[in-house]
């Protein structure tokens, strides 16, 4: 099933032209309608005229996080106010949020691409959604919102939290379909196994999740606890909210909508682009958007591209669920390390909210990673055997996930420092 | 015969033993016997307490990590030789004993020892077809 086959399935020729055209369009935009951009092109002695190939991209400039907030807040928008319809923040935890705004054209394709991504995970206009991202400034609950209602769907806004009513009210609407993270996703099911379900009244199919970087071992948890399909689904709002790309049924990577985002993975450190297969910085151009086109934006977002073709049919190529984050990326003994690979090695031993601490050293020259592990009532045992064997099955089951030996240490729980109820994942204490 | 352990789980660095202490003492508990097991990292802090389902909750309560595991009293005479007649029972039977540890009661005549046993209702029987009296957690609670 597809929701706009044509460019679902285009071939790579026809895509690729398609691109090309309109990041020509785009550049030619972003020179005559944003000063910033003017300002950059000239910088680099780039002239719109200049994008004769796809491949030239690289030598456009990078759009970071910074860029945004230097020009808050509207600074980067490219059509007067009385087009923009729509405003939407990131949700930027310190300071002031990025603002992005949206034209009616800009909401109709972004609504499109939500349908294309719920159709893409097998929903139909016949299935009930409930929709419990957060309504507001983030964008993930009013983007969500519109898809659904473009498809033709029936949407229950019922934003996050408020978890014993939308229990509720999942039984007596019949909800097919939950919109959420994925980790509300799980304390709802934990809250329904608890008691007071009437799990005869839950039909649920599937859960579209996204906004948070998850595993395959959580998506297993989903997928059993609630008895569904669990995709995952990608955006950001800086360069459109959710919808830029979202998995299909064979959950083998999300499918980008290229025909509105060009995807490049970079070596982070140097920015030189990386070719497809290989693990890097996504940085993704937006081709159609009107006020608030982004070129070259550097997600941090750590991920992978496969172009090889998938099973649904679809030709877009497909990025690997979000690992990690370059901020939180270390690199230990030349490798590249990240919390969320501890973090899904200690999942698939059975921990739902595992607490851990990478904790990097200098041992002579050689970096000394050690991982802090909380013990759970789930590990312990009376033995000290039953504990070393934990240590080494953890310490063999880290070597072959991350590719780099590491100490295993057990902690008391809570004795990993918190702020503001989130574990601190990293110490480096290694000489700068 | 058989006796309830409490074991927390206790990071080597200091204070933590006393903070469980003082958690028990608390909550008017009373140690009946202790051992410690270490490694370099890490130690497993075994009791024996009088009021075993009471001291779970306020120790996690308190943060720690517990688990409850069953053992067994064994009360041999206090001279030579006595303890290899209940280990040697259990060896011929290929029961595993993982630890044991002893600590002391009000009769002088006898010693009490605490078994972690692999197959715990085997070597029950078989430690009683050898004469060997097993305390119940009974007992073992009011000593």
């Amino acid at each position: 099933m597809y929701w706009q086959r044509e460019y679902e399935t285009m071939s790579r020729e026809q895509i690729r032209k398609v691109q090309l055209e309109r990041l020509q369009a785009l550049v030619k935009r972003l020179y005559n309608e944003v000063p910033f951009y003017q300002q950059r092109f000239k910088e680099k002695g780039l002239l719109p005229g200049d994008i004769k190939t796809l491949e030239d991209i690289k030598h456009l400039p990078f759009t970071t996080k910074q860029d945004l907030r230097d020009t808050y807040p509207f600074g980067m928008f490219a059509v007067p106010m009385e087009d923009v319809v729509r405003l939407h923040g990131s949700s930027g935890t310190t300071g002031k949020p990025v603002v992005v705004g949206y034209t009616k054209n800009d909401l109709r394709i972004w609504g499109n691409l939500i349908a294309r991504s719920m159709v893409m995970a097998g929903v139909t206009k016949n299935d009930v959604v409930q929709n419990a991202y957060g309504y507001g400034l983030f964008t993930g609950g009013m983007g969500i919102h519109y898809g659904a209602e473009t498809l033709g769907a029936a949407v229950v806004p019922m934003s996050g939290g408020n978890t014993a009513k939308q229990l509720m009210l999942m039984q007596d609407f019949g909800t097919t379909v939950l919109t959420c993270t994925p980790t509300y996703a799980l304390y709802m099911a934990e809250e329904a196994h608890a008691g007071g379900v009437d799990w005869e009244k839950i039909k649920l199919k599937i859960g579209i999740f996204g906004a948070e970087p998850w595993s395959n071992e959580m998506r297993r948890q989903l997928e059993e606890s609630w008895n569904i399909t669990a995709v995952d689904i990608y955006g950001l709002s800086e360069v459109l909210g959710p919808g830029v790309a979202c998995e299909c049924r064979y959950k083998k990577g999300l499918h980008i909508n290229e025909d509105h985002f060009i995807a490049e993975v970079i070596d982070p450190e140097t920015g030189e682009p990386l070719p497809y297969g290989q693990r890097g910085e996504l940085v993704f151009t937006s081709l159609t958007k009107e006020a608030f086109p982004v070129l070259r934006y550097r997600t941090r977002d750590i991920s992978v591209l496969y172009a090889d073709k998938c099973e649904c049919g679809r030709t877009l190529i497909r990025m690997e669920r979000v690992t990690g984050r370059t901020d939180d990326m270390l690199i230990i003994r030349g490798v590249n390390v990240f919390p969320s690979q501890v973090e899904s090695v200690l999942l698939e031993f059975g921990e739902t909210e595992p607490h851990y601490l990478l904790v990097v050293d200098k041992k002579g020259t050689m970096d000394d990673l050690e991982i802090w592990v909380e013990v759970s009532d789930r590990m312990f045992s009376d033995k000290v055997r039953g504990l070393e064997d934990l240590e080494k099955r953890l310490r063999a089951r880290v070597l072959s996930v991350l590719g780099i030996s590491a100490k295993i240490r057990l902690v008391e729980p809570k004795s990993i420092p918190r702020s503001e109820g989130k574990a601190k994942r990293i110490i480096d204490k290694r000489p700068k | 015969m058989k006796v309830q352990q409490i074991s927390v789980f206790l990071e080597n660095k200091t204070g933590r033993l006393a903070r469980v202490t003082e958690v028990l003492g608390e909550n008017n508990i009373n140690i009946r016997a202790l051992s410690i097991a270490d490694t370099t990292d890490f130690g497993i802090l075994r009791l024996i307490v009088d009021a075993p389902e009471k001291a779970m909750p306020v120790l996690r309560d308190a943060g720690f990590v517990v688990s409850s595991t069953e053992v067994l009293a064994v009360e041999v005479n206090d001279q030579p030789g006595a303890l290899s007649k209940a280990l040697r029972a259990l060896d011929n039977t290929g029961i595993n004993i993982e630890y044991l540890y002893a600590f002391v009661q009000k009769d002088p005549e006898k010693a009490l020892v605490v078994f972690r046993v692999e197959r715990l209702d085997e070597a029950i029987k078989v430690l009683q077809d050898k004469g060997i009296n097993l305390m119940s957690s009974r007992q073992v609670y009011s000593l």
